[in-house]
């Protein structure tokens, strides 16, 4: 019943889900919230590749490290590369920053790169997959790349190394970016491409988990609380039967 | 326990307000489904202030803190997820419960008299909502909080002469920024807060006094036993106390099932686009209201002058104000009235919910025509409830349907030129068919022949 009036609402609500990736095809990051594994994995890539840019700022790394299993001394050891201004490593207990100051952000790419606490809300997972798989060799651009799920974008293909370099071969009857050309890969990276999406898979997962870190919790109250509701319902009903049995 | 009860009870009004209310307030005992929704608003604001409270606990009304304190709230405060996601599930579940009780008082006649207080009250309720909604979604600072709030704030600077001071005035600063913020704060968690209450008391004060309607639209105080008790009433405690408690049973499996499942409600309850701060130098590619506004958004975008726009989408929520004096038959349900009446009910809730439905998309040639002519059915719905009051002559049907077809048929040729005329003149038969059915139907048919309302209530 839960899952058929799920169905439903997702049925009335999918043209806002459709506007909200700005009509444009998205493939399936086909994520998996429960995969400690995999989130672990994302969290690693993320501190390795994303983070000397991107803050997540509103999450601190012992938050982190309780919901996905990893204990404080490898967070320290392993995680945490921040130093404060007397140049120790931060604590555990620090929200991650990002060392990258605003105007510092601004001068490099025009624009400081933004937290992405977040951004799996604002823009979905499929998003982000899609995203971090489309870059491409471009000369015109300032870093070299462009991206086919965000035209012109600020930001340099910071996965190179994984992945390799793209290249968009236009279609014979399409114009210009947004899915209208074939991305085919030109050198190939340190990965097979099949690793490099499941890398950005890990990635998409990690972001998604940040963006609402009480998703599995709210999951699991979520049942206990239908549960009740239901024996509430039956002790309702019951009541209002009885009460309702010398009405005619 | 009963001596202090009485010690009370002779310096402090308790047992005679608790009678007047619950105990000997005599209900009609044929209330059905419909009559849920009172209570569940009454049910969904207690939610609303409870959580509101506990949020304004955590939560910094400044525009550098805002943003951050609400994703704190969701990731730092024990609990504070689900205290965010009761308040944000909330709001919705307000309009939906408002509308389905608006619903109510329109097919069962409960605006007429002696009801017509209750009805405007309950008017200025769902203003009061609106403005509490409205000042509420600007909190999380967004990018929709921050570019709906501009919008909406732009409207009144539409008006002319004191538009431009009046938006100014409105924001405290020339666009939406802290000041602004500070004050729909303000605002929201006090001043309208305060206002709803008063307005829900009178309300019910304005109710009780006259007594509730019914699904047949009899008045059970017509027909009394010798102790002056309604036939067909029965005490409002315990019989709908324990009624209502089944229906909050159900309401909340619905409520938390959202809240637990499905918080962000497809992007309608929380969209997707307010995950990004508000940002004062970039406007988002699609700006769209919340959805239960969108209704009134979309008569807003029909009309191509900005401020007769405004005029327009005022209209359509003032004009509802009115509605004991527009529609004067005195069968109050739409059980007992002709078929034209329930058909024509039936077109305005499907006119309402495709106006909804088009204010979040966005505008094409297609859906801007369909914007014009949904808000043409609005308005003459009204037309046709004044029409319908009483049986009219052939005369007065054939001047009536000749006039508001012959305005929206001249509206359509002042402005067909620009526009592709294969869609104009095809979707004149939305105004079209209604206008037809309602207006020259009872001239050729029996579909306008209404029923005898029974004495007593069925069922």
């Amino acid at each position: 019943m839960k899952r058929l009036i799920l169905t439903g609402l997702m049925l009335l609500t999918a043209p806002v889900s459709l506007l909200a990736s700005g009509g444009m095809h998205l493939d399936k990051a086909d994520i998996d919230l429960s995969n400690k594994a995999s989130l672990q994995r994302g969290f690693k890539y993320y501190t390795n590749y994303c983070y000397g840019c991107h803050s997540l700022s509103l999450t601190r790394y012992s938050r982190i490290g309780e919901d996905l299993g990893i204990p404080k001394d490898i967070l320290q050891s392993e995680v945490i590369f921040a130093r404060d201004e007397k140049g120790e490593p931060v604590k555990v207990g620090s929200y991650m920053k990002t060392a990258m100051r605003k105007s510092y952000g601004d001068q490099a790419f025009g624009k400081a790169p933004p937290d992405l606490s977040v951004v799996a809300r604002a823009r979905g997972s499929d998003w982000i997959y899609t995203y971090l798989r489309s870059f491409y060799l471009d000369p015109s651009r300032p870093f070299g790349v462009n991206n086919t799920a965000f035209d012109n974008v600020g930001m340099p293909h910071v996965l190179w190394e994984l992945q390799g370099w793209q290249e968009l071969k236009k279609s014979e009857h399409g114009e210009g970016h947004g899915g209208a050309g074939e991305l085919e890969l030109a050198v190939p990276g340190s990965v097979s491409p099949v690793e490099y999406d499941q890398i950005v898979r890990d990635i998409t997962n990690f972001l998604t988990y940040m963006a609402e870190p009480v998703r599995e919790k709210r999951l699991t109250t979520g049942v206990f609380v239908m549960l009740f509701l239901f024996v509430f319902f039956v002790a309702a009903y019951f009541l209002k039967k009885e009460y309702w049995k010398d009405v005619h | 326990m009963n001596k202090v009860l009485a010690w009370v009870d002779r310096r402090l009004p308790i047992i005679k307000p608790l009678e007047e209310h619950l105990t000997k307030y005599y209900a009609p005992k044929n209330f059905n489904f419909w009559y849920y929704f009172g209570s569940l608003a009454m049910l969904v604001l207690v939610i609303q202030i409870v959580s509101g409270i506990f949020l304004t606990m955590h939560y910094k009304p400044d525009a550098t803190l805002a943003f951050s304190s609400v994703e704190y709230i969701m990731r730092e405060v024990p609990g504070g997820w689900f205290i965010r996601y009761m308040h944000s599930t909330g709001a919705s579940a307000f309009f939906i419960v408002v509308y389905l009780h608006m619903f109510r008082g329109l097919i069962y006649g409960s605006y007429k008299t002696p009801r017509e207080l209750v009805w405007i009250f309950g008017m200025f309720i769902y203003l009061a909502l609106m403005a509490e909604a409205f000042m509420g979604y600007l909190l999380p600072w967004g990018q929709m909080s921050y570019w709906g709030a501009q919008v909406i704030v732009n409207l009144f600077g539409a008006i002319p002469g004191i538009g431009p001071d009046l938006a100014v005035w409105l924001r405290g600063d020339f666009v939406v920024s802290d000041a602004t913020l500070n004050r729909f704060f303000a605002l929201h968690v006090i001043a309208v807060p305060l206002a709803l209450i008063g307005l829900i008391l009178l309300h019910i004060m304005a109710l009780h006094e006259v007594g509730s309607n019914n699904p047949d639209g009899v008045e059970i105080k017509k027909m009394k036993d010798k102790n002056g008790v309604p036939l067909d009433g029965i005490p409002f405690h315990p019989y709908y106390t324990v009624k209502d408690i089944l229906g909050v049973a159900v309401f909340l499996i619905f409520f938390f099932a959202i809240l637990f499942f499905y918080p962000e409600g497809g992007g309608y309850f929380l969209e997707h686009a307010n995950f990004v701060p508000a940002n004062p130098l970039q406007t988002p590619e699609h700006i769209a209201p919340v959805w239960y506004f969108t209704p009134f958004y979309t008569v807003l975008r029909a009309v191509p002058d900005p401020f007769l726009g405004v005029v327009a989408m005022g209209a359509a929520v003032v004009i509802l104000f009115f509605l004991p004096w527009i529609d004067r038959n005195p069968i109050k349900s739409w059980r007992y009235r002709s078929k034209l009446h329930k058909f024509s009910i039936l077109y305005f809730v499907a006119t309402f919910i495709w106006l909804g439905y088009l204010g979040v998309q966005p505008v094409t040639e297609f859906n801007a025509e369909m914007g014009v002519r949904l808000t043409e059915v609005y308005f003459s719905f009204f037309v046709v409830m004044w029409f319908s009051s009483k049986k009219r002559s052939a005369a007065t049907a054939l001047i009536t349907f000749a006039v508001v077809m012959g305005l929206i048929v001249a509206y359509d040729l002042m402005r067909v030129g620009s526009l592709n005329p294969n869609l104009v003149w095809g979707s004149l038969a939305i105004p079209g068919i209604y206008l037809v059915v309602e207006l020259l139907f009872p001239i050729f048919t029996n579909l306008d022949a209404e029923k005898e309302v029974p004495q007593r209530v069925t069922g």
